[in-house]
């Protein structure tokens, strides 16, 4: 690193960071190309590359499967020019020595590449490895054959490098309407499907048709037009969402509280408004969001304000889904079978939606009293692992032969009848008066959260989830509290299970297994932990896009791979964002305790500071900060 | 030296604390009146923190009773020991770190309801400590030790508590600061609320109370005012760094 200290540079000044082309950390980027390699290797072998080749997004020049191959070297090309610059420094210019840095990472990974299409073309190992194919070695050889093809993936690889790398060079403006031209591009076509249904809605078929190739994929010059608008708009407008902003935050507080009001009125407005004019699809799409914001939601008052790490949430969409079923649907098996409980309960008729409604969420509220009470007591991954159990036995008791007179066993519960309003019945159907019920309940989440959270209980899981121990000590009933959120969680995954029941008519074990929770884990996490925006916008971005468990989403392609991509934005999002998308401010700041401290570290380091702003920025923790091995911990007996 | 009310504030009637199998606290009897100032002295892990965690309810004794103005409150949880004038400063402070000052201190009157008083007593927390008002929207965990000892301490009266337990209060703390924690202390004193105080620096905590214990493996081996601890050999000899 040829940087200099910031508070030295008036000295310095004189000395900036130009450096030479050959200035480069040449293993670094070499080891980058290897890692971009075996990446684009992988993408192939788990059929990734050829099966995404299908779904053309830049028609006919670029398919989705493309996209993500040759994203490859740009990306590594850039992570190999970067440098990281403290704070305190500054950072050397940038120029030749960058692009020849990403050129060197994308030729590596372009030679990665080569080797392994001479294997490809050589053996053939479909037996062990079955997306080994020729279709691939088609792919990554551009369809030139092994020959040709080994000298374009090399040229590619170089160029796509460099330009990764000169990323860097190019000033910032440009810089910044280029990618935003890039962006809109890529969402134009990645989203076509949504923005065909909205065009066609607003009966503007006629320019979908413009814009998109009749096979499917942005057409070319189409899609530069959107580049160029896209940055002419961002040139225009630049620095207004900031000054906006600025405007906003300087509003007198009752003006401000009047313009958060409009702009909610606003949103609810589109919120009504829009899905008249989107089609089947969108809608079903949006009222899948919705029964996982639901979840989401739920889920975010176990975890992310209380602080209980719950795998085994599925248990209480499983609860709210079979009670509805149970109470609603004229061929629940209990009503036919001969045992005790259509004796008992034969008279009680088919209820209303609205009717069984209450008595869902009654059931799911026990049922989480009945599994939070042994559950809270426990600590950490003793928790967890409990939870995990807790959610597959009440699976498991749903797919029993012992409960099958009741609830089907794995055939479940049938003829669930949709919501009846009297003068019109939502199900699955329609699925955007699914969305308008859904929308009503989530509004009523959001709600309840968000009071919640200032209230006396929301302080008090927050101390717990500080510190359970201290918590209790200042006299907070840890248990009854930590089980309240058990019970709220559990009321809302019930409303989502209600929904849910209604919308598809039919309710089996296998909808609610294990990998539905890690979902809701997953969008909680990735969304941003304790932040109801942020929890939205998971559910938006993984449910919305990726797609649900079971429940395709925009990227209906993606279905195939949709748990491999969970699996690295997660580890993504753990390493580079683990605040989420939308980071709550109390988790943001413990997430970078160590950035401060290395920020304040440096801060110190460098001459003619004095000790004291480093206590200002934080003192180091002590071992026995961290620990707490002196606390509290507590035992009885 | 205070005058003693006659009846005890709190009090360990024969109590034996077990963590498991393994036997904690033998037989501790101790008292403590309203408004004095009282430490208990011992090695590690004799048994301090227990007893002090056990004295607020978030360990029970095997047998044995906690009295707590004349009542038994073995089978009380924390919260009502608390809400009758019970509080902790826990060892190494434990703040909630990531909250923000004034949110640490709002968790100390978690109990109360009357907004009034809890306003009054903020006040009351800031003109003791000017320092922690400066700092009220700072995350806890980056003050430093110090204001850290200020934030625990005013977390604790704000519940108004008669008697305030404090565990090792000048653990982690600089040198130069030892000294003021105890002047705090001492303020806190002299406010009429009683303390119980842990604490290893036996010479300063004995020179600014009225009476001490000496706990050994769990066995009160000594009781008597501080006067009298501070000329006794066998505990200047253990304690005292001195022959
Ligand atoms: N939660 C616990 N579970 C089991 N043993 C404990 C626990 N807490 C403390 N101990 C043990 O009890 C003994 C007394 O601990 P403690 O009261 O913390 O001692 P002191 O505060 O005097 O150093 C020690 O041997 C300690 O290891
Ligand atoms: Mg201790």
């Amino acid at each position: 690193m040829t940087a200099t200290a910031a508070n030295t540079s008036d000295a310095m000044a004189s000395a900036p960071g130009v450096r030479s082309a050959t200035d480069v950390d040449w293993r670094r980027s070499a080891n980058i190309g290897g890692i971009l390699g075996i990446t684009a290797v992988f993408i192939g072998l788990v059929g990734m590359a050829v099966g995404l080749d299908k779904r053309m997004l830049i028609d006919p020049v670029l398919s989705l499967g493309y996209l993500f191959v040759l994203a490859i070297p740009l990306i590594g090309g850039w992570i190999a020019a970067r440098e990281i610059t403290l704070e305190g420094m500054t950072a050397p210019i940038k120029g030749a020595r960058d692009i020849v840095a990403g050129a060197v990472a994308g030729l590596v990974g372009g030679a990665v590449v080569a080797m392994f299409l001479v294997m490809l073309n050589a053996w053939d190992l479909q037996e062990l490895l079955p997306n080994w194919s020729d279709a691939l070695l088609d792919m990554y050889t551009f369809g030139q054959g092994v020959g040709v093809g080994i000298v374009l993936v090399l040229v590619v690889g170089l160029v796509l490098g460099a330009i990764g790398g000169a990323v860097h060079v190019i000033p910032a403006k440009p810089r910044r309407l280029l990618s935003i031209a890039v962006q809109w591009v890529i969402s134009f076509a990645v989203l076509e499907a949504v923005i065909d249904d909205l065009l066609g809605g607003f009966g503007l078929q006629a320019v979908a048709d413009v814009i998109y190739a009749r096979r499917g994929g942005l057409l070319i010059i189409p899609g530069l037009i959107i580049g160029a608008i896209a940055a002419f708009v961002a040139h225009r407008f630049e620095g207004k969402g900031a000054e906006l902003k600025t405007q906003y935050m300087e509003l007198e507080p009752e003006r401000k509280n009047q313009v958060s009001k409009q702009g909610l009125i606003i949103m609810v407005v589109l919120g009504i408004v829009l899905p008249i004019f989107l089609g089947k699809i969108v809608n079903e799409l949006l009222s899948n969001v919705g029964l996982f914001i639901l979840l989401a939601l739920g889920l975010n008052v176990v975890i992310g304000r209380a602080g209980i790490l719950d795998i085994g949430y599925v248990a209480f969409f499983a609860v709210g889904s079979y009670m509805m079923a149970f109470l609603t649907s004229p061929l629940a098996p209990w009503r036919e079978s001969d045992g005790i409980l259509s004796a008992v309960f034969g008279w009680l008729p088919v209820l209303n939606w609205f009717v069984a409604l209450p008595i869902v969420v009654l059931t799911a509220a026990i049922v989480g009293v009945l599994i939070g009470t042994p559950v809270i007591r426990m600590r950490g991954d003793y928790l967890a692992i409990v939870t995990l159990g807790f959610g597959e036995i009440i699976r498991l008791l749903f797919l029993s032969d012992w409960l099958a007179p009741t609830f089907g066993g794995a055939q479940g519960i049938r003829s669930i009848p949709g919501v009846n309003l009297g003068f019109a019945e939502i199900n699955g159907t329609d699925p955007r008066a699914v969305f308008y019920l859904v929308a009503i309940f989530v509004a009523i989440a959001i709600y309840v959260s968000s009071q919640l959270e200032t209230s006396r209980l929301g302080r008090a899981w927050m101390a717990i989830r500080e510190d359970e121990s201290v918590a209790e000590a200042m006299g907070i009933n840890t248990v009854t509290t930590k089980l309240f959120a058990f019970v709220v969680g559990a009321i809302l995954a019930s409303f989502s299970g209600a929904i849910f029941a209604a919308k598809v008519g039919s309710v089996f074990p296998n909808s609610f297994e294990l990998l539905v929770s890690i979902i809701i884990l997953v969008v909680v996490i990735v969304g941003g932990m304790g932040n109801i925006p942020g929890v939205m916008m998971g559910a938006v971005v993984l449910i919305g896009v990726l797609g649900g468990p079971s429940q395709p989403g925009l990227l209906q392609e993606f279905s195939e791979f949709k748990l491999l991509i969970y699996g690295a934005l997660l580890v993504f999002m753990m390493l580079k964002k683990p605040e989420g998308l939308i980071p709550n401010a109390a988790r943001n700041r413990e997430l970078h305790q160590e950035e401060a401290l290395q920020d304040a570290w440096l801060k110190g380091d460098k001459p003619g500071t004095t000790k004291d702003e480093v206590d200002d920025a934080g003192p180091a923790p002590s071992a026995a900060d961290i620990d707490g091995s002196l606390g509290l911990g507590g035992a009885t007996s | 030296m205070t005058v003693l009310d006659p009846k005890p504030l709190l009090e360990f009637r024969n109590i034996n604390t077990h963590y498991g199998a393994v036997h904690i606290l033998k037989d501790v009897d101790l008292a403590i009146y309203p408004g004095e100032l009282v430490c208990l002295l011992g090695g590690n892990a004799s048994g301090k923190s227990t007893t002090l965690k056990t004295l607020l309810g978030m360990v029970t004794p095997t047998t044995g009773e906690v009295v707590l103005d004349g009542e038994v409150v073995n089978d009380k949880p924390t919260s009502y020991r608390v809400e009758r004038g019970i509080t902790m400063v826990p060892e190494n402070r434990r703040l909630f770190k990531r909250l923000s000052v004034k949110e640490n201190l709002e968790l100390g009157a978690y109990l109360r309801n009357d907004k009034d008083g809890i306003a009054e007593d903020l006040e009351r927390i800031y003109g003791m400590f000017p320092r922690v008002k400066e700092r009220l929207s700072q995350r806890a965990g980056t003050l430093s030790g110090g204001e850290q000892q200020m934030v625990a301490m005013g977390r604790a009266l704000m519940s108004r508590p008669r008697v305030l337990l404090m565990d090792e209060p000048s653990m982690g703390l600089a040198p130069a600061l030892v000294e003021t924690n105890f002047e705090l202390i001492q303020q806190i004193h002299k406010e009429g609320v009683a303390i119980f105080m842990v604490e290893q620096n036996a010479n300063m905590a004995l020179s600014i109370a009225d009476r001490g214990w000496v706990l050994q493996t769990g066995k009160v081996v000594l009781d008597d005012t501080a006067d009298a601890l501070l000329q006794n050999q066998d505990l200047r000899a253990a304690y005292l760094g001195q022959a």
